[in-house]
Parts: structure tokens; C-alpha cells; sequence
């Protein structure tokens, strides 16, 4: 039994269909890239597996768990901009991945104590302890996105799930970001959803690499058919795991 | 150098400000000095000198018959109307904005209702509030409430969609309630704006409290102007009005100090 299994998922807005007879199976631990053109719904797919959508048809579980009718805290997300919180310094967004799970929100005494120690080791796992008293705005676009990919992981989900999240980076912060990334989950060994319009992104970070496109189409009605999974890579060793196939040669 | 690009130095910036006030000065002690010239008994633009003397008076000396400055009194009368008013105001647009904003099923069941409310001219409503909650503070205060609130209510709640939805989804995923999101995620970003608000709508609370008092009162700043009108007591007239103008401003200063200091995430990007 896969970790992350999609069945036949199909997602239409009216009689537009985005995308259909989605399948797929994640183990534990994969790192999956998800690349296709614009409007190809790859994000569809990603808001899919957040469960901010439903689905029309088909169903996404988790461990074998039921679908999840909305987002929870299975599913950590990074998204290109806004994904903290810019009312909260660095270190109290990191410490709402605590505090927001309980009743009202705030956290006292020694369960405060304990976010506050927690934050900290993370605030130094991801490079900001010396902003702890900032607020986001006056962060880098780097900076912030580590602050969120931190934020997310404080809250220990079971998958990540990452929308274009260095899009908006500089080439060169873009490769320390996915140093870091790289790092990170080394660390944590956690599942990866990926999204990016960045082919060698995708490849250079990602177990698998799956392409969205539009497998059938209409000339008279572009919207009547929705993309599809077309193909998927191992992407694995630079995407050439032959390399590392020892064939069988029968000899003896 | 394009007239957009010049900009004025610290100096000359103040001096600018301070300019079309001291224009409206002289221009009026040209125009009083030039009817008082004509005819020394003039009501109309009563001289600088006699408005101070009037201010004076009116500040320090107490009414003959009651024993008390009645400027203080009405200062206190009215700003306790106004105050109770705006705060209610603020109370409900607050608590009503954020279920619009949050909840699709508040929105969709009062946002419509919300909008055509708003278009009721509350001046209109005047008479209805007098019959209804009497000739005493409450209908006062009731005509500020409902001059304000519907338009603070439609701002408040169009401010709480505008918060990125990839922040409530987030908040989500980090596990957080409804409760949670409304009390950590939207009310800290919406307070700035209810502050934003409320100066804003301090304009027609103004507005409806001077023509409330106006009306039926028998304390009150705008009850006061009204009834020395009568006796076309100009020097009376613009002490209150200036007086009124000031105590706005600094209402006005107070709300934006308060929205620097409270919230500086606010300014974190700049």
C-alpha cells in the first residue's frame, strides 16, 4: 500500500475540465516534481492534494486514511508569496505552528516555553535567528520563504506540499534555497509534492518528475478535455537510473 | 527640473502648510476690518480681536444663572455622545465585518442587506429616532450608530476578503479552528483598519451629532451654535466652530498615533 495514493481523479468547473483520470502512488519519503505548461493544471492538482478543493470525481487518501473534505494538518503547504503571516514577527510565526492548534490560539506558560525553545532550534535550522524579532516584510524573498517552509514544518505534517515556492527568488538565492530544501529533507526524510515551471528544478530536486499536459484535444471546444499525468520520470541520479541498473547478463 | 520631481526641504515644507492657514487669517481680518469700517455695529464678521475676547469669556466665565462654564459642558456632553457612539459603531462593524468577511454563510445571508441598508440616508431616519427612543442621548447616539456603522461594516468586511486566501489556507494546515484564524489570522490585520475606519467616519459622526443636537437638545455644541444663531452671534459661532474643528483634529491625530505605535508590522516594509 502506497503512502499517497490518487485515484482517478477528475476536476471540472462547469463543463470545463482541468484535469482527469489522475492516478498515482506516492511511497513515504518521495520527493515528487510536478511540471507542465501554464493552465495545465498542475496546481489544480496541488490544491487537489490540499484538499482546499474536492474533487468531481475519484478520491486522494493519505496512509489509507479517508479524503479529507477540507486543508488539516496532514498536509504542510508553501506557496510562492503570502504563505506567513505578516502581523507575527519570524519567531511567532514558527511558534504558531504550536500555538494555532489550540483553542484560542495562544500558548502560556510552559507549553509557551517549550514553542519558544522549539522555534528557536528551527529559527537556526533555517538561517533566521538573527531576524527572530522582525517582521516578514522586512525579510528578503529568500528569507521569507524559509521562514515558511520552517513554518510549516514546526506543524509536523505528513506531506509537504510546495506551490512554485522559489518562483519569485533570484537565480542564485533560488540554488541556496534548494541546498537548504535538499538539507531539510535529508533530515526529515518527508513527502514532497513539488510544483514548478522549472524542468531542471524539477529534476535536479526531485525522485520523480510528473508531467501534466493535455493528452487528447479539441479544436472546437479547447476546454472540453482536461490534462493528465503523461508522463512520469525517475528522476532519480541526475534522471538517468540506468546508470545504476546492473544488468542481468546471464553469464555465469 | 519637472515640477513633479521638486520636492520641498524640511523648512520650506512647514512653511507651505502653515501658508493657506495664515491666508484664510488675513483674509479674513481684511474683509471684517472692511465691514466694520462701513458700519461699526456689523454681526457678520465680527473682528479677530473681538472672537479671542469672546473665546476668553466663553472658556473661563461662568453662566450667570447656572454657575457653570457652559463651553466645557457642552465639550463634555457632546464628546460623550460622539465617543459612545463611534465606540459602539466600531464595536458592531468589528464583530459584524469579520463573520462577513470569514463566514460564507453570514455573507451570504446580510452582505446584500448590509449594502441596502447603507443607502438609507440616516438623516432621514432622524424623526423615526426621535419618536422611537425619545428626545434624551439615545436617539443621538442611535443616529450616529446608524449613520457609520452600515459603511464601516461593508469596508471592515471587504478588508477581512482581501487578506490572501493562501493565508487562511495556511493557518489551516497548521492546524488552526475557525475561532483560532478569526482571533490570530484576520482580527490583528483588520485592527489597523477598524482604527483607519473610524477616523474616517469621524467626519459624518460629526455630522450626525451636530444635526441631532440641532434639532432637540438642550446641551450640546451644535445645540449651542444653533441656538445662538438666533441672535446672529458670529464671534459665538466661530469659537465653536473652531473649538469643534480642533477637538476633531486631535481625535483624529490621537487614532493615527495609536494605529503607529500599536502596529508596527504595519511599517515593517518600509
Amino acid at each position: 500500500m502506497s503512502f499517497v495514493s490518487v485515484r482517478n481523479i477528475w476536476q471540472a468547473y462547469g463543463d470545463r475540465s482541468i484535469i482527469e483520470r489522475v492516478n498515482v502512488e506516492v511511497d513515504q519519503g518521495e520527493f515528487i516534481s510536478i511540471v507542465g505548461a501554464s493552465g495545465c493544471g498542475k496546481s489544480t492538482f496541488l490544491r487537489l492534494l490540499l484538499a482546499q478543493e474536492r474533487p468531481t470525481r475519484g478520491e486522494i487518501s493519505i496512509d489509507g486514511g479517508p479524503p479529507a473534505v477540507e486543508p488539516n494538518v496532514e498536509r504542510g503547504v508553501v506557496f510562492q508569496r503570502y504563505s506567513v503571516f505578516p502581523h507575527l514577527t519570524v519567531r511567532d510565526n514558527l511558534m504558531a505552528g504550536t500555538a494555532f492548534k489550540t483553542r484560542f490560539g495562544f500558548l502560556r506558560g510552559a507549553a509557551r516555553r517549550q514553542a519558544m525553545q522549539d522555534a528557536d532550534e528551527m529559527l537556526v535550522r533555517i538561517g533566521l535567528n538573527h531576524v527572530a524579532d522582525q517582521y516578514p516584510a522586512s525579510l528578503s524573498g529568500g528569507m521569507q520563504q524559509r521562514l515558511a517552509i520552517g513554518q510549516a514544518m514546526t506543524a509536523k505534517p505528513r506531506v509537504l506540499l510546495l506551490d512554485e515556492p522559489f518562483g519569485a527568488l533570484d537565480p542564485g538565492t533560488r540554488l541556496q534555497m534548494h541546498a537548504f530544501l535538499m538539507e531539510l529533507r535529508a533530515l526529515t526524510n518527508m513527502t514532497v509534492f513539488m510544483v514548478t515551471h522549472d524542468l531542471e528544478e524539477g529534476f535536479k530536486l526531485g525522485d520523480r518528475v510528473l508531467v501534466f499536459d493535455k493528452p487528447r484535444w479539441d479544436p472546437h471546444d479547447p476546454g472540453l478535455f482536461g490534462a493528465t499525468i503523461t508522463y512520469d520520470f525517475d528522476a532519480r541520479n541526475g534522471g538517468i537510473p540506468h546508470q545504476i541498473q546492473t544488468e542481468d547478463t546471464h553469464v555465469s | 527640473m519637472r515640477l513633479i520631481n521638486r520636492i520641498p526641504s524640511r523648512r520650506s515644507g512647514i512653511m507651505l502648510a502653515a501658508l493657506p492657514f495664515i491666508a484664510v487669517m488675513i483674509a479674513y481680518a481684511i474683509s471684517s476690518d472692511i465691514r466694520l469700517t462701513a458700519n461699526p455695529n456689523d454681526k457678520l464678521l465680527p473682528a479677530p480681536a473681538t472672537i479671542l475676547d469672546t473665546a476668553i469669556r466663553l472658556f473661563t466665565e461662568a453662566d450667570r444663572r447656572s454657575g457653570d462654564i457652559l463651553l466645557w459642558q457642552d465639550t463634555w456632553a457632546s464628546l460623550q455622545r460622539l465617543l459612545l457612539g463611534v465606540g459602539i459603531s466600531a464595536a458592531i462593524s468589528l464583530l459584524a465585518g469579520m463573520a462577513i468577511g470569514l463566514l460564507p454563510l453570514v455573507r451570504s445571508g446580510f452582505s446584500s442587506f448590509v449594502s441596502v441598508v447603507s443607502m438609507v440616508p440616516p438623516l432621514a431616519l432622524l424623526p423615526i429616532l426621535f419618536i422611537v427612543f425619545g428626545l434624551g442621548e439615545l436617539s443621538k447616539v442611535v443616529l450616529i450608530i446608524v449613520g457609520i456603522t452600515p459603511f464601516m461594516i461593508r469596508d471592515l468586511s471587504q478588508r477581512v476578503l482581501d487578506i490572501p486566501t493562501e493565508q487562511l489556507i495556511k493557518a489551516q494546515t497548521i492546524g488552526a479552528s475557525s475561532l483560532v484564524i478569526a482571533l490570530r489570522v484576520t482580527l490583528p490585520q483588520i485592527l489597523p483598519r477598524l482604527i483607519a475606519n473610524v477616523r474616517l467616519s469621524l467626519g459624518s459622526a460629526w455630522l450626525f451629532l451636530i444635526a441631532a443636537e440641532a434639532v432637540a437638545s438642550d446641551v450640546g455644541l451644535g445645540y449651542r451654535i444653533f441656538l445662538v444663531r438666533r441672535y446672529l452671534a458670529m464671534d459665538i459661532i466661530l469659537t465653536y466652530v473652531i473649538w469643534i474643528t480642533l477637538l476633531a483634529f486631535l481625535i483624529d491625530w490621537a487614532l493615527k498615533t495609536l494605529s503607529r505605535r500599536a502596529f508596527p508590522w504595519l511599517e515593517a516594509g518600509l
